[in-house]
């Protein structure tokens, strides 16, 4: 099917991978080179698509991890029954080649540009990534904007982008809900009101909430947040589902 | 042998199989047992005696409440469903009434319809795909009642069209003389939505 581009039409192009960091055990970032893919902005997410020597194809999305400006950056985790994670995360090498499409998304996301309203970034598990997007950014622009994130992994080997966190400039507040090492200060439980209550900006100061993860999280911190008084309007979310 | 594109090869990857040779399976999707939520927010919950459901743009509003809707002849149908984020689910069993039945409560003379939910949602929709028993007001799913995070206690089923066209929470729908993009399709993605024709973005 020949395909002509259009303008705004996301045509397939081809990245190709310049390097891999291992995030954790079970996950890993890919930085890629894609020569023609359009500026993105924070919080979108790109659709990846594979396709084997017999022709099959397989299509995924994925969030973008990088700042806009910055290499692209995906970071993936592996998924068990997952049929394209285990691919990105234990078989790729530098110098392959696979195609994506994007950037996608015009809901979740957040721009430095003029905002005011503090950000607060609620991550469950691989839901951190199109978090840090924004963290980055608002780091790399020197934004003033008063920014918190609460981050939930299971054990400390779990969380991802465990060094650049501590100088993000953003206040970082973690949960371990699996397991803590000797001497850990963060909470230890999952994420319920009580410590919405602690963590979160008060409702008054009107934060704008970016929430990511896992359905069941996304679901108890989107509640949570309405019971002590955040307006739904300002609360966005993004769950992770399906493989 | 597998559709189109220009796909080059991935060296190593080898998937294995959609899950599906049946052909109920459209380009790009994946066969899952799950039933998946996408939201762009928070879950409404509206007390069943606050709930209404009003289609608006005929010759006067019409208005049912939650007694009243349930007292329409209901269906209980079996349908694929695609989801825009790639999976898709086989055999999917709902009970609803058909818009077809609602629409016979309304005078109207209009092309399209914007569906409209609780946490201020909307999707647009030609009129033409809700009517000629495609399109539901489901209540129930899989024999029991719709749960909230699925979009309960009523959402829209229009099992032909991405998943994102199915409006969780719906309240009602607005006919129209024109075309109106709704929330996703303000946010990038296509306009219509077959998943046969793998529209999912602008310009697709």
């Amino acid at each position: 099917m020949a395909r002509t581009a259009v303008l705004g039409r996301l045509t397939w192009l081809v990245a190709a991978v310049t390097d891999t960091v291992t995030e954790t055990p079970r996950v890993r970032t890919l930085i890629l080179d894609v020569p023609a893919l359009a500026g993105h902005r924070a919080g979108q997410h790109v659709d990846v698509r594979l396709t084997s020597e017999d022709g099959y194809q397989a299509e995924r999305s994925y969030s973008i991890a990088s700042a806009p400006g910055q290499p692209l950056a995906l970071t993936v985790e592996r998924l068990d029954d997952g049929e394209v994670s285990p691919y990105l995360v234990d078989d790729v090498v530098p110098g392959d080649k696979f195609e994506l499409r994007g950037p996608i998304g015009g809901y979740f996301v957040w721009e430095p540009d003029g905002a005011t309203e503090p950000i607060f970034l609620v991550a469950g598990g691989s839901g951190i990534v199109p978090l840090m997007a924004m963290l980055r950014q608002r780091r790399d622009a020197g934004s003033t904007v008063p920014a918190k994130l609460l981050y939930s992994s299971r054990t400390i080997e779990d969380v991802i982008y465990r060094d650049e966190l501590q100088h993000i400039g953003a206040d970082v507040v973690q949960t371990l809900t699996r397991a803590q090492p000797p001497g850990w200060q963060g909470y230890a439980r999952r994420v319920d009101i009580q410590l919405l209550r602690d963590v979160a900006f008060p409702p008054e100061d009107n934060p704008r909430v970016f929430v990511c993860g896992p359905t069941s999280f996304v679901e108890a911190v989107a509640e949570g947040l309405v019971a002590l008084g955040h307006r739904p309007g300002q609360i966005r979310t993004e769950r992770f589902g399906g493989t | 042998m597998y559709g189109p594109g220009v796909g080059i090869v991935s060296r190593g990857f080898r998937g294995r199989g959609r899950g599906d040779d049946s052909g109920r399976l459209p380009p790009g999707q994946y066969l899952t047992d799950d039933f998946p939520v996408l939201s762009a927010g928070p879950t409404p919950h509206t007390p069943i005696d606050e709930w209404s459901f009003t289609i608006s743009g005929g010759t006067e509003p019409v208005t049912w409440s939650w007694t009243e809707f349930r007292a329409l002849p209901s269906e209980t149908v079996t349908k694929d469903i695609h989801c825009v984020t790639k999976w898709s689910k086989f055999d999917t069993d709902w009970a609803g009434v058909s818009v077809d039945t609602l629409l016979e409560h309304v005078d109207y003379d209009r092309a399209y319809a914007v569906a409209y939910s609780d946490g201020g949602y909307t999707t647009n929709l030609p009129i033409e795909d809700l009517t000629g028993g495609k399109a539901w007001v489901a209540f129930g799913y899989d024999g029991e009642p719709l749960e909230p995070e699925h979009g309960g206690p009523a959402r829209l089923l229009v099992p032909h069209l991405y998943f994102w066209k199915s409006a969780k929470w719906v309240r009602g729908l607005r006919l129209l003389d024109e075309d109106e993009p709704g929330f996703w399709e303000t946010n990038g993605y296509h306009n219509y939505g077959d998943p046969w024709r793998e529209q999912r973005y602008w310009g697709d």
